[in-house]
């Protein structure tokens, strides 16, 4: 029976719970972070000497840990990118910018628990030796900047953060910086254009990977809200132990959202890969099922830009039968576990972790346009297939759905995705566009076949 | 030089594995797109432009490639046949910004590179007005050229186009279409990142995303007309030139700015004897591509009604007469003849070429007189612009013309014309009565000639009046304030029966001295050459499209 796994959210279920300090110390706050601060180093078993730092970075690599905002990029890895030698500050963002239509669990931890970030945050930044990081916070979410602005004034207060926190010599300030609402923001190069307060145009990799090129060109860590509430969780069970959860190579825990046709939408936590697409949808204490009397037409799996999983669809699934014989099943989507890996072997992805469920009620071409309106609307501008294909796109859509369509818009449609996805764009806006339209319509071509007036 | 062996469509070459930064001039891994301009193969590009910094965003110059395979033993895994196993990236990279690196293969001309770019086209022009036969840029519009060369005859777009603001006034130098932009910022990085001016940027977004400048800014620098140049397509266009000529119409000489003492290299455009746009030519050591608009615009005088044209005498009532160049040579030579040792005085030109300041040199000698040209000083700029406004001032001092520091010997000048000692003066291409000489110390002179391309007080004065030509009427060289000697080609004939200076000078010469000087300016500057130290071994011919610099300190001596 799958169940919820609370990490995160073990304390946010607490009707009592409050998002202020005192209430977080109750409950054991910013103890990980004293844990942290006061390690001392240690000798490996080869003679070398481990800092605290690389203490805390090396748990963090064994712990598995894949970043929660969208890619699902290792943390470990990421971190260990950052060179601590270049004579240059390194800096820490976190991006809160959850733009992603169909996602809403960083909100839900800026909310509600806001120290829990905060804790992860000042510990990720002791361990990369950063001295100020960031929230960049979406422009939308004003209360939630709020809130975070008087977490960090408390957090300053009790000496959690400013100077020698803690009596450790560590320094750290953290700025709260709100966008002005645009998604693009959340793309990590185009959050730090933002943060320097230019336009938000995604850089180009190479040469501006944020590990060497980031913040004012120097050394910049931008990890999702989740990711870093993680880490204060890794550093107080360990890496090892927190790598026991979920499964290999989809460790932890992860906030799923759940939205679209089902009864019960909100913000789930589980064990990553130890709860099946099937179950999030229908079993009571995720999603609950459909509405009465309506079947199940698809699934978006990650966020309105991964490619959309047709209910009826199957898939074959290699698995490792024990005496290192790979098998292959073919199995429902529905019974895929909700993890990295296996929806990337579906075809689709995990993404930001947002299931929108589409019941048979749900005309598809309204809803891909629905969609593409978003991508047309959210397209930086900068380069050329993305700003003129995802408008193109939409037009096509619009058109379709009221009553001019053509049989062969369905080509063309695929034809635009194909010129702008897979790599022809300076970020991955360019396939997070073209995705939905390219999987939508092959996977649903009679539908607008039939759709079509010409 | 360290260098990197890549392969770009099959062919290998050896690439060097850093080039210098447009901007620091710090060495910079090289790019694909650079490695395939020494390759001679041609990658379209839009927003890449060799002296801005790259900003990746038309994808015009998308190409594949592929890298050698890497074994557990961190060498190259090999073919039986011995060639390095090379496994293709399934996505492509934009040329202009991704380096080289060992072993890399290039392909440019593959079916998906072919088909990346006809999407590009597409995408470019599915907004785009495609009002060709109304835009100025037509015949040098690169959307047009790359349609041609690489896009598709078709497109499948039927939906109502963006509209966007058209004839915008950028300021008094430029219009912007915003329609035809294709938002490749090359505008953008040229003002910002070259001139230091943040007034141009991007507004809106997505396929709204328009140029603008910010909110009741004026986009009024000394540079704004390059972004004109910089453009690849229609978007934005010079006032001053828009509509006026078909740029294919257009006749292109190699030329040199006269403006000030930089010498930006530069293209005259005229056609039927009439000059319609002056624009930068390439020259690294001088402008890299860019002039300033002053410099730029200067050349309407070239075309004023009021040009001299014809050589004129002054009767002894004082009235002027036209007269035939052999007469009024004469006329200067007899008038010269008569004079005594120490009573004549030239006042040359810094705008004069250093073929023309060479001939006044054997002139000042033969007669002993004295010599300077007209400083012309004011503020210049750290881009291109010299604070010293005359184009050859360090041409007159090594010619011994002016002082050496020029202007020195005017007041001496001045000081002998009103002591009575100095009774003739020649002029060239200056008007002293403006700005040099009072009218009180003008009026001492007794005979005065004057050679000039347009009418003013002090050509009203002469005696003698000879019409010169304007730079772009004639060939000659110029020396620039780093002591770069720069040719200029002759574009459009003179107004009248108006003569280049150096032809005028040799004839005076002749007839005075009895030597003989050559007609052209090339043989001129070859002789010239031969003669004077800090000019040795040049030729016109070897000046080539970018000049040669001058000895400083040559052995022999100065030619003082």
């Amino acid at each position: 029976m799958a169940k919820q796994y609370r990490l995160i959210t073990k304390n946010l279920i607490n009707p009592d719970y409050t998002p202020d300090i005192e209430c977080y110390l109750r409950h054991g706050g910013y103890s990980v972070l004293k844990k942290a601060l006061s390690l001392k180093p240690v000798q490996t078993p080869d003679g070398k000497t481990l800092s605290p730092q690389e203490q805390i970075r090396q748990q963090v690599r064994i712990s598995g840990l894949r970043g929660r905002g969208g890619a699902g990029f290792s943390c470990g890895l990421k971190w260990s990118f950052v060179r601590h030698d270049s004579g240059k500050p390194v800096y820490l963002i976190c991006n809160a910018d959850e733009s992603e239509p169909g996602t809403f669990k960083d909100r839900v931890i800026i909310h509600k628990d806001p120290h829990q970030l905060l804790e992860g945050m000042i510990i990720a930044c002791y361990a990369n030796n950063v001295h100020l990081a960031y929230i960049y916070i979406r422009g939308e979410m004003t209360e939630g900047a709020k809130i975070l602005q008087r977490a960090i004034n408390e957090a300053k207060e009790k000496g959690f953060l400013g100077k020698n926190i803690l009596g450790s010599g560590y320094d750290l300030e953290i700025y709260v910086h709100r966008g002005a609402g645009a998604y693009i923001c959340g793309e990590e190069t185009g959050l730090i254009e933002s943060l320097e307060g230019k336009r938000p145009y995604p850089r180009i990799k190479p040469p501006y990977f944020p590990a060497v090129l980031g913040l004012y060109q120097c050394p910049t860590i931008v990890n999702n809200v989740e990711t870093l509430a993680s880490v204060k969780h890794i550093v107080e069970m360990g890496g090892g132990e927190y790598a026991k959860l979920g499964l290999p190579n989809n460790t932890g825990t992860r906030l799923v959202c759940l939205s679209g046709h089902i009864c019960n939408p909100g913000v789930y936590e589980i064990e990553v890969g130890k709860v099946t697409l099937r179950e999030l949808i229908f079993d009571s204490e995720f999603g609950g099922g459909l509405k009465p009397g309506r079947k199940l037409k698809a699934i978006i799996p990650g966020g309105t830009s991964s490619k959309v999983l047709r209910a009826d669809e199957e898939v074959e699934i290699k698995t490792n039968s024990g005496n290192g014989n790979v098998e292959v099943k073919k199995v429902s989507i529905l019974d895929l576990p909700y993890d990295f890996d296996t929806i990337a072997a579906a075809g689709s992805m995990s993404g930001s972790g947002a299931i929108i469920v589409l019941d048979d009620s749900t005309d598809i071409p309204a809803a891909l346009e629905n969609i593409a309106e978003f991508y047309a609307h959210e397209s930086c501008g900068q380069c050329t297939p993305c700003r003129e294909g995802s408008l193109w796109m939409a037009k096509v859509l619009h058109r379709f759905n009221h009553g001019l369509g053509r049989k062969k818009d369905v080509d063309l449609l695929l034809k635009i995705a194909g010129n702008i996805g897979g790599g022809k764009t300076v970020c991955a806006f360019g396939d997070a566009c073209s995705w939905p339209v390219e999987s939508f319509v092959s996977k649903f071509r009679d539908e607008f076949l039939s759709k079509a007036k010409f | 030089m360290e260098t990197i062996k890549v392969k770009i469509n099959g062919k290998e070459i050896d690439v060097p594995a850093t080039m210098p930064d447009p901007l620091t001039g710090k060495p910079t891994p090289t790019t694909m797109l650079q490695a395939c301009q020494l390759a001679n193969v041609f990658v379209p590009h839009y927003c890449y432009h060799p002296k801005l910094p790259v900003a990746g965003n038309c994808r015009m110059c998308l190409v594949e490639y592929g890298l050698p395979v890497i074994g557990a033993d961190r060498k190259p895994v090999l073919n039986p046949d011995g060639t390095p196993v090379i496994k293709k990236s399934p996505r492509p990279v934009i040329a202009c910004a991704t380096p080289v690196s060992a072993g890399m293969e290039i392909y440019t001309e593959t079916e998906t590179v072919k088909k990346m770019r006809q999407a590009v086209l597409e995408f470019l022009l599915l907004n785009h007005p495609l009002d060709c036969p109304i835009c100025d840029q037509a015949g040098e519009c690169k959307l047009q050229e790359f349609s041609l060369d690489f896009g598709s005859p078709e497109s499948e777009f039927i939906e109502t186009k963006v509209h966007k603001p058209k004839q915008v006034i950028l300021g008094p130098t430029i219009v912007f279409d915003a329609e035809r932009c294709i938002l490749c910022t090359r505008c953008i990085r040229f003002t910002r990142d070259i001139v230091g001016d943040d007034s141009l940027g991007i507004i809106n977004r997505g396929s709204y995303s328009t140029i603008s400048t910010y909110p009741g800014k004026v986009f009024n620098n000394n540079y704004t007309l390059n972004t004109v140049d910089l453009c690849p397509v229609g978007a934005l266009t010079s006032r001053d030139f828009r509509f006026n000529m078909r740029v294919w119409f257009l006749k292109e000489t190699k030329s040199v700015c006269p403006s000030c003492g930089t010498g930006c290299n530069m293209l005259i455009g005229s056609r039927e004897n009439r000059i319609y746009r002056l624009t930068p030519r390439e020259n690294d050591f001088v402008n890299k591509c860019f002039m300033c608009d002053m410099g730029r615009l200067n050349y309407k005088w070239i075309s004023r009604e009021d040009r001299l044209k014809n050589p004129e005498i002054k009767n002894s009532d004082g009235a002027s007469k036209e007269t035939d160049w052999k007469s009024a040579i004469e006329s200067v030579v007899a008038l010269l003849k008569q004079a005594g040792k120490g009573s004549v005085a030239i006042i040359a030109s810094a705008r004069q070429t250093n073929e023309e300041l060479w001939l006044i040199r054997k002139l000042k000698d033969y007669l002993g007189a004295l010599s300077d040209c007209v400083p012309r000083f004011e503020t210049g700029d750290k881009i291109l612009l010299s604070p010293d406004r005359n184009p050859n001032t360090k041409g007159a001092a090594i010619l011994g013309v002016s002082a050496e520091q020029i202007g020195l010997n005017i007041p001496l000048i001045e000081e002998e014309i009103d002591s009575g000692k100095i009774k003739t003066l020649l002029v060239f291409n200056e008007d002293v009565a403006k700005s040099v000489f009072s009218e009180a110390v003008l009026s001492k002179i007794e005979k005065l000639v004057v050679v000039d391309v347009l009418p003013s007080k002090t050509a009203e004065m002469a005696a003698i009046r000879l019409p010169g030509c304007a730079y772009a009427e004639k060939y000659g060289t110029f020396t620039n304030v780093k002591g770069r000697v720069q040719k200029f080609n002759k574009a459009i004939e003179p107004p009248g029966n108006a003569k280049p200076e150096y032809q005028i000078l040799s004839a005076i010469l002749e007839l005075l001295t009895g030597d003989k000087y050559p007609q052209t300016a090339s043989a001129l500057f070859n002789r010239m050459a031969a003669e004077v130290p800090q000019f040795q071994g040049m030729t016109w011919e070897n000046l080539g499209d970018y000049g040669a610099i001058v000895k400083e300190n040559p052995k022999g001596g100065d030619v003082r």
